[in-house]
């Protein structure tokens, strides 16, 4: 037989109907939906007398504009209009709604792993790109507009053209201080923003296989910023043990038994893909991007680039422009921008492994004077954990803000803003002009990253830091 | 959705590569329930200062541009996010095709999806749409049927998913012909429903 990987074996299991000339019509198994991208599709089942075909493979929650202030209070009316139209078109068609107050809110791709909604070799959609997240289970995970969310709660099912499929081969180990988000940044800085157009990328080798589950949808959530359809990884005994005992996980033997089929979905050996790219992860230093998009990227000891140095005219230009937005200056050492703002959370880091890094940073330290610093965990799930382990004592302590769960600053939806012309060390995934506050200029690092930042005021080789304090 | 089949309109040529959705339509007009209404926030952050003045230097507030219907740009257009909003601010404020040597894949299907229509070309081509459109009053026809584009001094080919292209012609209910699938949806279910949660 023909030697299959990961993403032809979960298409092919999901195939209803194919024929020439058409997409493939396949079934999905998981939709998460959210407040932003679903009003419209469900006014569009009102307005064609549709309903929703399985409410209960559909599950939502409330995470891009939802306030992060303890009290929750939503003063914006439009965004107020928005979360309300979710609760009433979740009650109207029978979908479990992980509501503000609920103890499972959080952000979608924190709260679909947590639960244990997701799981290996499932199709899963969301109308938000980042659900390639979701792939680091060996699931098959991607973002859809809202015409096709609307598709999707009509008939459970989407047309799609089979993509083609991509290896990113890690080889090696990462080094002491250098994280899933450095790996992530350094392959999108070596292999562009538009790399995995018209693919689905599996991340191999030893490096990717020695990650925790966490650090997996940290590098597979970002697979959309190297322009992926999708991003995964096979599943492996990791995958089996995180997903043990969570809620919409199976039980006892039926746990055994799909345990099994799970490991038994990733790659064959000597499987073939479309295309393979290789990157060795000993040679990977912390990360820090100085531009408008997630390739614009540096090494925490190199220079901000000289744009006049790119090698074609196209790349000049878009440095040129980035740099200027940036307000930054070519020759400039990464590590002396200044900082004004610390965002800890979205849903690539913020999670509890995220946070314990973070802590381990900020322990017995203080926030730089000057600097305002947020810590949002993605979900109420990990804040409550955060909170047994004595972690917000820590971030407070050092003068963190400890938030409520949500997609905060990393979109600015909600009241949580880079004010013009300010400067923040994100741990977010994308630094695109405005994306978080209108004249805002981001910068993406790891969570060990933001909180060395947010101590000494400009960024830091988290190696060095962590040996000095 | 409208069918579209040939269109005639005047090219904006916007001069930038990895045009992202967040430049398209930023978040803060992501709020709204409808589907209508996004284009007055189309491009805003780059139409508009920190006091609401057009910029004057920004492609789409040149007056000869007011009335074009035809967007021209460079790679990976539309990359960054799902949000659909970005094809309705864009067809809300009057482009009706997006030509570009590259989209990002969801943005692509988002068009599609509206009755947009995204047509990849190659570089060279775009390129000489973008100089043109910057110096004279470039209309375009587009045929999406003979999948032809057309000015004066300007003719070509331009490929495009056959399945999209019927959808397109016929402004098909997606849904509704989906649904005519009925029974294989049935018998997936059936057979599938003990592996799955
Ligand atoms: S945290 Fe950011 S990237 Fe993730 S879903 Fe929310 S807005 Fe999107």
């Amino acid at each position: 037989m023909k030697r299959r990987n990961i993403i032809e074996k979960i298409w092919d299991q999901h195939l209803i109907h194919q024929e020439d000339g058409k997409p493939d019509l396949l079934y999905i198994d998981l939709h998460l939906v959210h407040e932003v991208t679903s009003p419209q599709a469900f006014e569009g089942l009102r307005m064609n007398h549709r309903t929703v075909r399985r409410p209960d493979r559909t599950f939502a929650t409330v995470d891009h504009n939802v306030p992060t202030s303890e009290n929750r209070e939503t003063k914006d009316a439009i965004s107020k209009i928005q979360i309300e139209t979710l609760q009433k078109n979740c009650k109207a068609f029978g979908i479990e709604l992980a509501d503000i107050y609920s103890p499972h809110q959080g952000i979608v791709h924190v709260i679909g792993p947590e639960l244990g909604l997701t799981q290996p070799g499932k199709t899963i959609v969301c109308g938000d790109s980042h659900t390639s997240t979701h792939g680091a289970f060996g699931a098959i995970a991607f973002g859809i507009g809202t015409s096709e969310v609307e598709h999707v709660l009509a008939t459970q099912t989407l047309w799609q053209k089979r993509p083609k499929t991509m290896q990113i081969k890690v080889n090696g180990n990462l080094g002491i201080g250098v994280g899933a988000k450095d790996l992530i940044l350094a392959i999108i800085a070596k292999y562009g923003i538009s790399v995995g157009t018209g693919h689905i990328v599996e991340y191999t080798g030893e490096a990717i296989h020695n990650l925790s589950m966490e650090e997996r949808m940290t590098v597979c959530n970002m697979s959309i910023e190297a322009g992926a359809k999708a991003g995964l990884i096979s599943p492996d005994q990791t995958t089996v043990n995180y997903l043990r005992g969570r809620r919409f996980a199976p039980k006892g033997a039926a746990f055994d038994q799909a345990a099994q089929n799970w490991l038994a979905l990733a790659s064959d050996d000597g499987a073939e893909y479309d295309r393979t790219l290789e990157i060795d992860a000993s040679e990977i230093q912390p990360q820090v991007t100085w531009g408008t998009n997630p390739s614009m990227g540096a090494s925490i000891n190199d220079l901000v680039p000289d744009p006049e140095s790119f090698d074609d005219e196209e790349k000049r230009q878009a440095a040129r422009k980035a740099i200027a937005y940036m307000d930054l200056k070519p020759g400039t050492p990464i590590h002396a921008i200044p900082i004004d703002v610390v965002f800890i959370g979205s849903c690539t880091n913020s999670r509890i492994g995220d946070l314990r890094q973070a802590a381990e940073v900020v322990r017995g330290n203080h926030v730089h004077e000057g600097v305002r610093a947020l810590i949002v965990p993605g979900s109420y799930q990990t804040k409550k954990q955060a909170e047994a382990e004595g972690l917000d004592q820590i971030f407070k302590e050092a003068g963190f803000e400890w938030r409520e769960p949500g997609c905060s600053m990393c979109l600015a939806m909600n009241d949580d803003i880079v004010p013009v012309g300010k400067r923040c060390a994100s741990t977010s995934n994308r630094n695109f002009e405005g994306r978080q506050g209108t004249g805002s200029r981001t910068h993406l690092v790891s969570p060990a990253m933001a909180a060395a930042a947010a101590i000494q005021g400009h960024f830091a080789d988290i190696r060095e830091f962590t040996a000095i304090h | 959705m409208h069918p579209f089949k040939t269109f005639e309109g005047r090219v904006c040529p916007l001069d930038r590569t990895n045009v992202d959705t967040d430049q398209i339509i930023p978040k803060q007009f992501l709020k709204r329930v409808e589907r209508k209404g996004f284009g007055s926030c189309l491009f805003y952050n780059w139409r508009f200062d920190e006091k609401g003045n057009k910029k004057k230097d920004f492609v789409l507030n040149k007056p000869e541009y007011a009335q074009s219907s035809i967007l021209v740009a460079r790679d990976n257009f539309g990359c960054g996010s799902s949000r659909e909003h970005a094809p309705w601010a864009l067809q809300d404020y009057g482009f009706r095709v997006i030509i570009a040597p590259s989209f990002a894949d969801i943005f692509y299907n988002n068009c599609q999806k509206n009755g947009i229509l995204a047509i990849r070309l190659d570089s060279p081509r775009v390129d000489e749409l973008i100089r043109r459109g910057a110096t004279e009053a470039l209309a375009l026809t587009v045929d999406l049927e003979q999948q032809k584009l057309s000015a004066p001094n300007f003719a070509e080919h331009f490929e495009i998913d056959p399945y999209q292209k019927e959808v397109l012609l016929k402004g098909l209910d997606e849904i509704a012909m989906t649904l005519t699938y009925e029974d294989e949806i049935v018998a997936y279910e059936k057979q599938h429903e003990a592996v799955v949660h």
